[in-house]
């Protein structure tokens, strides 16, 4: 890639993707709350509405349902929204529509439409927002058939992956971290796509396979490099697709390093790791296992105000080391 | 399909008192209505019947004594023009110019039903034809509704959208949601409130806090209007006046259409929650009969005129029920195919 790389914050490299995708093409348009002069609860969508106009950046009542219903409505009908929710835990007021209408209707109506749809989640804990604004709902959106969930966790892939999600035909989810917001990378300028269903390998190593998501990615290299001083040699993949899944990436990684630890923030049990270890233990890897699969995600709880315990409900990169030493049997 | 048209040479003969949305409408526009009405009973009698003997499986929720409705508000609309339908929909597909072959195809759950088999009845859908679809979802397609709305206006087109849904879903928050939301852009959107008395077995009375579906316009600024539902031209009159508000940019409007259904809420229904006296009563105004009466004596049709429609709709029924039976079924390996675009 020639283009000039500059480093952005997360938030800068969503925000540049959704101007890039609404100078291209007059159909895509942004809806949600306060996404306007407020420029978003998290500054995702900045001052895009003085660029764009009311029209195109568009403020929603808060009507999550009905907001989301209209989304599905006008990409039916030829547009190309991209809706942010607030918060991803105000999706649940949304369920229905994404769930039973945007997942469903190209299927219910026999392939006769396509529902180009993109939904942005600000998602995860860590900024003290307690029980119901600091969710990762992700899973429970990845076990629906007819959508795409995604989950970037660098710049470069936020903006990469929402252009792809603007080219897709079908209705794309992406949760964004919000503790990434202002995390910084290097993004290239001008228009890209970071490919959907497509891991990628932060860090190759032999002794162990980490698969991580979203803010899991960075924390889980932070322990790869702490366990690297201790010659154990992590793996880390960073899914970045839940729905579609890569599971060949992942399958390939096992066989190499015979051990997999999944690390997610969404509740552990049901979750996201659960699938990926059936995923091993139902294909060939599972011959190469050494040690058993281990899962570290969300507490069994809803998410705590206090810091600390706020921190105590998610995997944090003591727990991760801890893990990792203990597959490769080497507690200390 | 016949588009309404306005029969510019026919006017002058036609008697000076002639309710005003007649003269909206062609003779053959009237007519063609009135031959839907009649497709629609039939194709519901004879959905009914197939699933009877067994050829339909699932459930149907039938609109037997709704056809007024359907077709009154379907009149002003052209192909352009796009509704979002009800699981009591087979009416709003048929109204907006479905072929019966491919319904019946699809409710035999054949590959060339308008869902490939994939749908059914609660799903049907035609979108050639503007029909975005049935819901499963009571309000389920009313935001979906205004949204179609946001697109026609921010693609600059003529067209309305219609959302039909049933009282049911008056008491839905998508209902409130996607009202303001039209009505704070001024969207080109006609909310229909097919008021049939009952939510499956719970009276409007019982479920609802205001006497008519349409005073809820009042909280959303904009106008609510009540039509007796049975009267094809009082809905269709209704309809254009909606359409053309729309179409000129004022935003939308609340029908309320009291109709009622002479059938059971689904197959499952057994009637304990309302009196035959009740049934026989809504019976005794059938909209066909209402429209067949009216058209008569406007001479707009004459009984032999009357009697061709409906030998011609038994063909139709007939022909589409062999065209359904021979229809592909899916392949089972085919169970995962249109999850996905690409």
């Amino acid at each position: 890639m020639d283009a000039n790389v500059r480093e952005l914050s997360y938030a800068q490299a969503i925000q540049e993707a959704m101007a890039i995708a609404m100078e291209a093409d007059e159909r895509v348009f942004l809806m949600g709350e306060d996404i306007g002069i407020y420029g978003g609860a998290f500054q995702v969508t900045g001052d895009l509405v003085h660029r764009f106009g009311e029209d195109r950046v568009m403020d929603t009542p808060i009507s999550e349902l009905g907001g989301a219903g209209v989304a599905i409505g006008a990409a039916v009908t030829g547009m190309r929204p991209i809706f942010e929710f607030q918060f991803s835990d105000f999706a649940t007021l949304a369920m229905e529509q994404i769930v039973n209408q945007a997942a469903k209707m190209r299927y219910m109506l026999g392939g006769n439409v396509s529902v180009p749809l993109v939904m942005r989640f600000p998602a995860g804990s860590g900024t003290g927002a307690a029980a119901q604004h600091s969710q990762s709902l992700e899973a429970w959106l990845a076990h629906v058939p007819g959508l795409k969930v995604l989950q970037p966790s660098t710049p470069h892939d936020a903006k990469g992956m929402l252009l792809a999600a603007v080219a897709d035909p079908d209705p794309v989810m992406i949760f964004e971290h919000k503790l990434l917001y202002k995390m910084k990378g290097p993004v290239p300028e001008g228009h890209y796509t970071v490919p959907i269903g497509k891991s990628e390998t932060r860090r190759h190593g032999r002794d162990l396979t980490i698969v991580a998501t979203s803010i899991m990615v960075h924390k889980s290299l932070d322990a790869a490099a702490q366990l690297a001083e201790e010659g154990i040699d992590v793996e880390v993949i960073d899914l970045r697709s839940l729905r579609p899944m890569d599971t060949p990436a992942i399958i390939e990684s096992v066989k190499k390093t015979s051990r997999l630890l999944c690390v997610y923030e969404g509740v552990k049990t049901l979750g996201i790791g659960a699938e990926i270890s059936a995923a091993i233990v139902e294909s060939e890897a599972f011959d190469y296992l050494d040690a058993p699969v281990m899962r570290l995600g969300g507490a069994e709880s809803p998410l705590p105000y206090n810091p600390e315990l706020e921190k105590a409900a998610v995997p944090q990169v003591p727990d991760i080391v801890a893990a990792a030493r203990k597959l490769v049997c080497k507690e200390a | 399909m016949t588009q309404p048209t306005t029969d510019k040479a026919a006017a002058p003969a036609r008697a000076a008192n002639l309710p005003d949305v007649y003269r909206r409408l062609s003779t053959d526009a009237l007519r063609e209505a009135l031959r839907k009405m009649h497709l629609i009973r039939r194709f519901e009698e004879s959905a009914e019947e197939s699933y009877m003997r067994g050829l339909i499986h699932g459930t149907m929720h039938l609109s037997i004594g709704q056809e007024a409705s359907a077709v009154g508000i379907c009149a002003p609309l052209t192909d352009a023009d796009y509704i979002t339908s009800t699981h009591r929909g087979h009416g709003h597909c048929i109204g907006k110019g479905a072929e019966v072959k491919k319904m019946l195809a699809e409710f035999f759950g054949k590959e060339d039903g308008y869902c490939r088999g994939r749908g059914g009845s609660m799903h049907i859908a035609d979108v050639g034809k503007g029909n975005l679809g049935a819901n499963g979802i009571v309000g389920g397609g009313i935001p979906i509704a205004v949204g179609a709305a946001l697109s026609v206006k921010k693609q600059g087109k003529d067209s309305v959208v219609v959302s039909f849904f049933g009282d049911g879903a008056n008491n839905e928050g998508a209902f409130h949601e996607a009202l303001n939301m039209a009505s704070i852009w001024k969207l080109p959107v006609i909310f229909v409130c097919e008021n049939n008395g009952y939510g499956m077995s719970t009276s409007t009375k019982r479920s609802t806090a205001v006497p008519n579906i349409a005073d809820r316009a009042s909280a959303y600024a904009m106008p609510g209007v009540i039509v007796d539902g049975n009267n094809f031209g009082a809905v269709a009159a209704a309809s254009f006046e909606a359409c053309d508000r729309a179409r000129r940019g004022e935003g939308p409007t609340l029908i309320e259409s009291k109709t009622y259904r002479i059938r059971g809420h689904s197959r499952s229904d057994r009637n304990r929650y309302r009196t035959k006296e009740e049934i026989e009563a809504w019976q005794a105004r059938d909209p066909i009969g209402i429209f067949e009466k009216e058209l008569t004596e406007l001479g707009l049709i004459t009984p032999d005129e009357i009697e061709k429609i409906r030998a011609e709709v038994e063909v139709e029924i007939a022909e589409g029920l062999e065209f359904a039976k021979a229809s592909p079924l899916p392949s089972p390996s085919d169970v995962t195919r249109y999850v996905y675009t690409n």
